[in-house]
């Protein structure tokens, strides 16, 4: 597809989205909230491992620290969105700059090791560290944000609105991004660090700032994911977090964006929706992951393309 | 650009007008099925104790036919998978799209906490048959949700003083999951023990995890008169298994929180869990007709015998009926039923009487059990009751309040 043509099929599915949403019932409608949140939480890994080609097995690490930054300041401290916005970014952002540095030097097997026990450290965190964390209770409560605006963010049709806008941005910005010289670059590395080296490209420097960015938009989704569900707790930092958002990505298609948030609404969608007509709802994720790696090894989206070729 | 733009601006629009039309507003008939809401975990590591909760409500509800003051009743069940997120995603279904009348079930403190802002927020009447964080009814009272259960110092506050006059054990050492659950149970027997002249001489926290309880034993101090253990599942069979291979149980006598020799557990354990000591407001063992006919009527559906949770949900379950009764089936109003709820009181329920105090959680009998072969099966043998304890033990509500909440390392370990 050429550039317009994916602009203007990502401006038609975020068209659908927000023309829907007010003819749902709440209940799809929160659900729909949360895939949009999802989708920004898969994209950001999928710049690291689509593009990049790292493969993070620590990512909720920058999106639970995000989480964990709204829901303290807004429960203990009563800040409002621009702090909660603003101290959730830079901690993730921060986080993600000082994991890196940990991180980049090490490349497949050990690079998923390594940001597996990074990320072990933030659950650990979470779990241990009570007078911050409440520890394995979690933050309940954390209220939704007060725009100013004459809709109150706290019912379910304006807060879709809000993330949805967000999510826009979020998307907006990586796609300039990996289509940037500088994300031509990851792309490269992806393919072949060695000739990227030998052409003078830095593929250290490349592949920390990936790591960092990724990072950021991986603490969007977590600020917008602490105003969403009200509740931050040890499991949105945990690996099986980072496990099944590494699965969106799979599902969906890596090194699209529109691939991980396909993939990530096809999932909170398959477990909310199975799970009401089935017990063995997780036997029915388990075929889809099944059938995908089986037919569709390069995500949804990559099956449709190989098709268009 | 040029037709794309336009084709861009068409979807707007379209998304825009769309937007300014409003969903038809449901209205409810007022003699349609009366819906009850259960989260309960039935995939994941505590999908036993999620069955033996959803068994326990449909027990109860089948004996009654599934009517009540000529409402039908329908149980609508979802897996909260024992994961807060989870439970509360699951909690919005049920409000929002199924549009329960009430919301009952939970198993863990933290999905207790994780839904109580979401329950006070909308408003919709509540009970929790299992989940016993203190503070749900104590330093945080939730307005929207009646706990039919327990808190968990409930029973460890007649259990101390139950030990001090009945054993020779001054000298304690503890050791519990390192979790809220396990603090609360340990700080409510540390309180009152210390308070009538024993001492807490070690505290060992154990992670959730753990698969080999070995190091944790070895550092159990061996001048200790007893060991206070509390563990939940799996983590209480294998427990009990390597105290005795540790050689502890020959010189340390085991006491515990109730879960550690619950009946989910208690079937899987060996003669090793003899002589435990332990302290709830059930006993799969207790000798009433109702608890009799109760654990009867459930083994023969289950396939096994009940355990607490079973107990919690099959009386949850009739807490919520009473009330409906109370109200002719009136549950619309969402006050009055709450307030309805909030009166409820059961002469004979299968764990023996029970009432509920201004802060929402029962007064109810607290057994003091025993491990003992009967009739060739492990079973939690009453030897003590303690009767009508409320959450605050014997201290005044309002003073009690004053202190803080039990946790790591409050009470603090004087001793140690």
């Amino acid at each position: 597809m050429t550039l317009d043509r994916k602009v203007f099929a990502g401006v038609t599915a975020l068209a659908l989205a927000g023309g829907v949403a007010p003819f749902l019932p709440a209940y799809p409608l929160t659900l729909l909230t949360q895939a949009v949140i999802v989708a920004v939480f898969a994209m950001s890994l999928d710049v690291l491992l689509g593009y990049t080609g790292l493969p993070s097995l620590g990512h909720a690490a920058y999106f639970g620290i995000a989480a964990y930054a709204v829901g303290i300041l807004s429960t203990e401290h009563q800040v409002g969105l621009a702090g909660c916005l603003g101290a959730g970014l830079l901690l993730a952002t921060a986080t993600a700059a000082l994991f890196g540095l940990l991180a980049i030097r090490a490349t497949g097997t050990y690079f998923l090791m390594i940001t597996l026990a990074l990320g072990m450290v933030v659950w650990g965190l979470a779990f241990r560290w009570v007078s911050m964390t409440k520890g394995d209770n979690g933050i309940a409560g954390v209220p939704r944000p007060e725009l100013g605006l004459p809709w109150s963010l706290s019912a379910p049709l304006p807060f879709f609105y809000f993330a949805l806008v967000v999510a826009a941005l979020a998307w907006a910005a990586m796609g300039v991004l990996v289509r940037s010289p500088f994300g031509l670059g990851l792309r490269g590395i992806r393919e072949s660090e060695s000739r990227m080296r030998a052409l003078g490209y830095s593929v250290w420097l490349h592949k920390y700032l990936a790591f960092v960015i990724s990072g950021f938009f991986a603490g969007v989704a977590g600020v917008l994911w602490a105003y969403y569900n009200g509740f931050v707790g040890p499991v949105d930092v945990q690996l099986v977090t980072s496990v099944e958002t590494l699965l969106m990505v799979a599902l969906g298609g890596p090194g699209t964006l529109a691939g991980p948030a396909l993939g990530a609404t096809l999932i909170v969608f398959l477990k909310n929706f199975v799970s009401v007509y089935t017990k063995r709802w997780l036997l029915i994720l388990g075929a889809v992951y099944i059938g995908v790696i089986l037919w569709a090894p390069r995500g949804v989206l990559g099956a449709f393309r190989r098709d268009a070729r | 650009m040029g037709r794309l733009e336009v084709r861009m601006l068409a979807a707007l629009v379209l998304g825009a007008g769309l937007a300014a039309l409003q969903a038809p507003v449901v209205t409810e008939a007022q003699d349609g099925p009366i819906r009850l809401g259960m989260l309960a975990p039935l995939t994941g590591p505590f999908a036993q104790v999620g069955k033996d909760m959803v068994n326990g409500a449909e027990l109860y509800l089948d004996e009654i036919g599934r009517v009540a003051t000529g409402r039908t009743l329908e149980l609508i069940v979802e897996d909260s998978e024992g994961n807060p997120s989870t439970a509360l995603n699951k909690a919005r279904k049920l409000v929002e799209q199924d549009k329960v009348h009430v919301l009952t079930g939970g198993l863990l403190a933290n999905v207790g906490y994780a839904l109580q802002p979401y329950i006070d927020g909308q408003k919709i009447p509540a009970t929790y048959p299992v989940i016993a964080a203190d503070d749900i009814t104590q330093r945080k009272p939730a307005k929207w949700i009646v706990r039919t259960g327990w808190t968990t110092s409930q029973p460890m506050h007649p259990f101390a003083e139950w030990v001090i006059k009945h054993t020779k054990y001054r000298k304690v050492a503890t050791i519990g999951m390192d979790y809220a659950f396990g603090y609360e149970t340990v700080g409510g027997f540390q309180h009152v023990f210390e308070e009538q002249g024993g001492r807490i001489v070690q505290k060992i926290w154990t992670p959730l995890n753990t698969n080999d309880f070995a190091p944790f034993l070895a550092q159990i101090k061996r001048d200790a008169d007893a060991v206070l253990a509390l563990f939940v599942g799996r983590l209480a069979v294998q427990f009990m298994k390597q105290y005795e291979e540790s050689g502890l149980k020959g010189r340390l006598p085991l006491l515990g929180g109730g879960t550690t020799t619950d009946e989910s557990a208690l079937p899987a354990m060996g003669d090793e869990a003899i002589g435990t000591l332990t302290a709830l407001h059930y006993s799969e063992g207790l000798d009433t007709p109702q608890n009799r006919k109760f654990a009867k009527a459930f083994e023969a559906r289950a396939g096994k015998i009940p355990s607490y949770y079973s107990e919690a949900c099959y009386t949850g379950a009739r807490w919520i009926v009473e009330a409906i009764k109370a109200l002719q089936g009136r549950v619309e109003d969402r006050d009055t039923f709450l307030a309805a709820l909030r009166r409820v009181s059961i002469k004979d329920a299968a764990r023996g009487p029970m009432t509920i105090d201004a802060w929402g959680n029962p007064i109810q009998n607290i057994y003091i059990r025993r491990v003992d072969k009967v009739g060739g099966r492990l079973q939690n043998v009453v030897i003590a009751t303690v009767p009508a304890v409320s959450q605050f033990g014997k201290y005044p509500p309002e003073e009690y309040l004053k202190l803080p909440l039990y946790t790591r390392d409050y009470p603090p370990c004087k001793h140690c």
